[in-house]
């Protein structure tokens, strides 16, 4: 190296002059500055924007891919997957998933998450975008207030992914008939809602999840029923054919219809608010509540064809119950099998007069019934097997007073209670036709047959008599009597002898008609005439005799 | 090695705009060159200051500009946000090396020299070092020289923004990111401006 140079002398070095302008150099600084606050702002706004990390396993990790795989809510990108793995256990998949921070509070405990495929359903296709954008994530807030970061994954997408307003309820039924998820809620005729979720409960009955739209949800009362509206009702009525149905798409895919309930009973199945009761059909669900049904036996010494199970059990005309059982007894006494039919009976039907008991203080219980029964029985309640149809040869039980009856023994201590029971009426009209066909067969057909035979042929003689002779001389006279009137007519004629002189006589008869009168009218005002003859100067015209007749 | 002899021995200040040598007696009248009339200091005052002001100012926002996306593209099958390695790594995975080392060298390999080589001549100045002077000042000329090439990614972006607007099928839109990186390229161009090569020269005590 070089030795130093001799540094130089203090008079040549520059003036510094520069020294008032320093601060220029300075504001260089602000730059950097500038610059780090700028990137140290975008770290903590990443940092800060940065949003949760969630895991979510699926069963099948189908399409989704990372990086690529976006999270929505609403169909709006919140998250991305960041990364798919195996479970440990190797049974699912287990999706990672950074979201955007604003998406941090949909993340509840319950959030549901759902992979959107294709899909095509019997009343809705959905996901048809994600054919060509590929699968993404589907996303669902959920209620609850605690947080959670690791999910399991529905496998089929919730029937309502973007929470509208509304109600879920729960309807209980034993079974749910042919409905989709999916399948319409009708509110008169409106849809108002729909099916979202059916589930078979640990008893075999059926729960069934509706959703109400607002603001429909209001309709949804305490006395609200609910029922199956699949297929088509046709009613023959005292009106006519009468068809009614909620809507074409209900009767292919099914649906559920609820209203108002009577009012004035609360329904009884209500567990907590939102349960409800999934009626069979409309019918059903308007009836009045039945409470709690009893049953009873009947003992019925005839053959009973045509009597099914579930045939109704009618008091005076009211449908109470319907017969569960029909089975064959054995008797050892007599050696005789009489029918043991069991019939449930919703006493609730009966209505007043058992109210009316029932409210006597006593609960409602089978004891209750046993003695409203007992009175009956006294008055001649008699359970009958009865044809419901003569076409078809059904049959029904008919509760029926028939006071006629011998009386029968009641212990109202016997559980189920056994009823007295009457023969059918059908069984009587058989033997109203038998006693009838007796009759007939006991008539002397034949005797009646020969008798009949013997006035037949007196007839047929005395007609063949009648024609030999009684005609010919039948047609004699006829002939006859053709002559005469034939002679009558020409006599009758015009231009005849006879006719001609009876008109001159008759215009004779009239000219001596006129002059007698004209001789009562002149002894009727002269009748002097008749002592003293006629005075002839005195007999004026016609006129002038009618004018002095006036003067007098 | 004979010893160099500086301008100060020799009373002389070279105009940095024109080349010319102008004596110091001259300039004590007037400061400005009697060619080109441009300014004349004998060394750009606070020039180290100044270009590390820059310098740092460049490698704080050459972060933002790596991390943040440079480019949005949405086309039939959704939209993407595309970093600069996040580029040039896709460019290369599918084949195209060429593209993808060319993007490398404009947006990674130039600034990072530039950082590297204005840092090393701020230090070797700060520390009065007669290292490779010589070289040192041909590093200079070449910083200077690739500073211009580094607005590459800048001008990629603003082509391809500018023409890839096809509504449904595809679109292609700046982001942050590439506004980071232009002023980078500016600020390093500034950095590099600002420093003066004469020092590299200059025997302090």
């Amino acid at each position: 190296m070089s030795p130093a140079p001799t540094p130089p002398s203090k008079e040549e070095l520059p003036p510094p002059a520069l020294q008032n302008r320093r601060w220029i150099p300075r504001l260089v600084w602000a730059v950097p500055i500038a610059a780090a606050a700028i990137g140290i702002s975008l770290l903590i706004r990443n940092w800060e924007n940065a949003g949760p990390q969630i895991t979510i396993s699926f069963l099948s990790g189908e399409g989704v891919q990372v990086g690529k795989t976006l999270v929505k809510y609403r169909d709006v990108a919140v998250g991305r997957v960041s990364a798919v793995v195996l479970s440990a256990d190797h049974e699912t998949v287990v999706v990672s998933a950074s979201l955007s921070k604003e998406a941090a509070s949909l993340l509840k405990a319950d959030t549901q998450f759902w992979i959107v495929r294709p899909r095509i359903g019997v009343n809705s296709v959905s996901g048809l975008s994600t054919l060509l954008s590929g699968v993404y994530i589907g996303m669902k807030t959920g209620a609850a207030t605690g947080r959670e970061r690791q999910f399991v994954g529905l496998e089929n997408p919730p029937a309502l992914s973007h929470g509208p307003r509304g109600r879920e309820l729960q309807l209980h039924a034993a079974r749910a008939g042919s409905l989709a998820i999916g399948a319409p809620l009708y509110f008169r005729q409106f849809q108002v809602g729909r099916v979202i979720d059916e589930s078979l409960l640990g008893d075999g009955s059926t729960r069934v999840t509706v959703f109400v739209d607002a603001p429909y949800d209001g309709f949804v009362k305490p006395v609200t029923r609910f029922w199956n509206a699949s297929g088509i009702d046709v009613k023959l009525g005292a009106d006519g054919l009468n068809v009614q149905t909620e809507s074409l798409a209900a009767v292919l895919a099914g649906g559920l219809a609820f209203d108002d309930g009577p009012t004035e009973v609360l329904p009884t199945a209500v567990g907590m608010p939102g349960d409800f009761t999934l009626y069979k059909n409309e019918t059903e669900a308007m009836a009045p509540p039945d409470g709690d049904p009893h049953y009873v036996r009947m003992r019925f010494s005839q053959a009973l064809r045509g009597l099914d199970v579930g045939a109704p059990v009618e008091f005076v005309g009211v449908n109470i119950g319907s017969v569960v059982a029909v089975d064959l007894g054995y008797e050892r006494q007599n050696r005789s099998f009489p029918v043991i039919v069991t019939a449930k009976l919703y006493p609730r039907r009966m209505g007043q007069a058992y109210e009316a008991l029932a409210a006597q203080g006593k609960t409602e219980s089978v004891d209750t019934l046993a003695e409203f029964v007992g009175t009956l029985v006294d008055r001649g309640l008699r359970a009958q097997p009865r044809s419901a149809s003569l076409l078809t040869g059904k049959l029904y039980i008919a509760l029926d007073f028939l006071p006629a009856s011998p009386r029968a023994a009641f212990d109202s201590s016997i559980r189920p209670l056994e009823l007295p029971t009457a023969n059918g009426t059908f069984q009587e009209l058989e033997a109203g036709v038998g006693r009838l066909v007796k009759k007939l067969n006991d008539l002397p057909l034949e005797q009646i047959v020969v008798d009949l035979h013997t006035d037949l042929t007196d007839f047929h003689e005395t007609m063949s008599e009648l024609h030999g002779r009684v005609l010919p001389s039948a047609v004699d006279t006829l002939t006859a009597l053709h002559t005469t009137l034939d002679s009558v007519d020409r006599t009758l004629d015009v231009e005849s002898p006879l006719q001609r002189s009876l008109a001159e006589t008759l215009s004779e008869s009239r000219t001596t008609l006129q002059a007698v009168r004209e001789l009562a009218d002149y002894l009727d005002r002269h009748p002097d005439a008749l002592l003293r003859g006629r005075r002839p100067q005195k007999m004026p015209a016609r006129p002038a005799a009618l004018s002095s007749e006036a003067k007098p | 090695m004979t010893p160099l002899r500086q301008s100060l021995e020799l009373g002389l200040v070279l105009c940095r705009t024109c080349g010319l040598a102008v004596s110091r007696a001259s300039l004590e009248v007037d400061r400005r060159c009697p060619r080109c009339k441009s300014r004349i200091e004998h060394r750009t005052p606070f020039s180290t200051e100044t270009t590390l002001a820059f310098l740092i100012a460049g490698i704080a926002l050459y972060i933002p500009a790596n991390l943040l996306p440079v480019m949005h593209t949405s086309g039939l099958l959704g939209g993407q946000d595309s970093t600069i390695l996040g580029g040039i790594l896709e460019f290369w995975r599918s084949g195209d090396w060429d593209i993808a080392l060319l993007i490398f060298t404009a947006s990674v390999a130039v600034p990072f020299t530039k950082f590297i080589a204005i840092g090393l001549l701020l230090l070797t100045v700060r520390k009065n070092s007669r290292w490779q002077q010589r070289q040192r000042t041909t590093l200079y000329r070449i910083v200077e020289f690739i500073g211009y090439w580094s607005m590459l990614d800048v001008i990629v972006v603003a082509l391809t923004s500018a023409l890839m607007q096809f509504q449904m099928l595809g679109t292609a839109e700046a982001r942050a990111g590439i506004a980071f990186f232009c002023v980078v390229v500016v600020v390093t161009m500034l950095s590099a401006l600002s420093f003066d090569p004469r020092l590299i020269w200059d025997r302090r005590a």
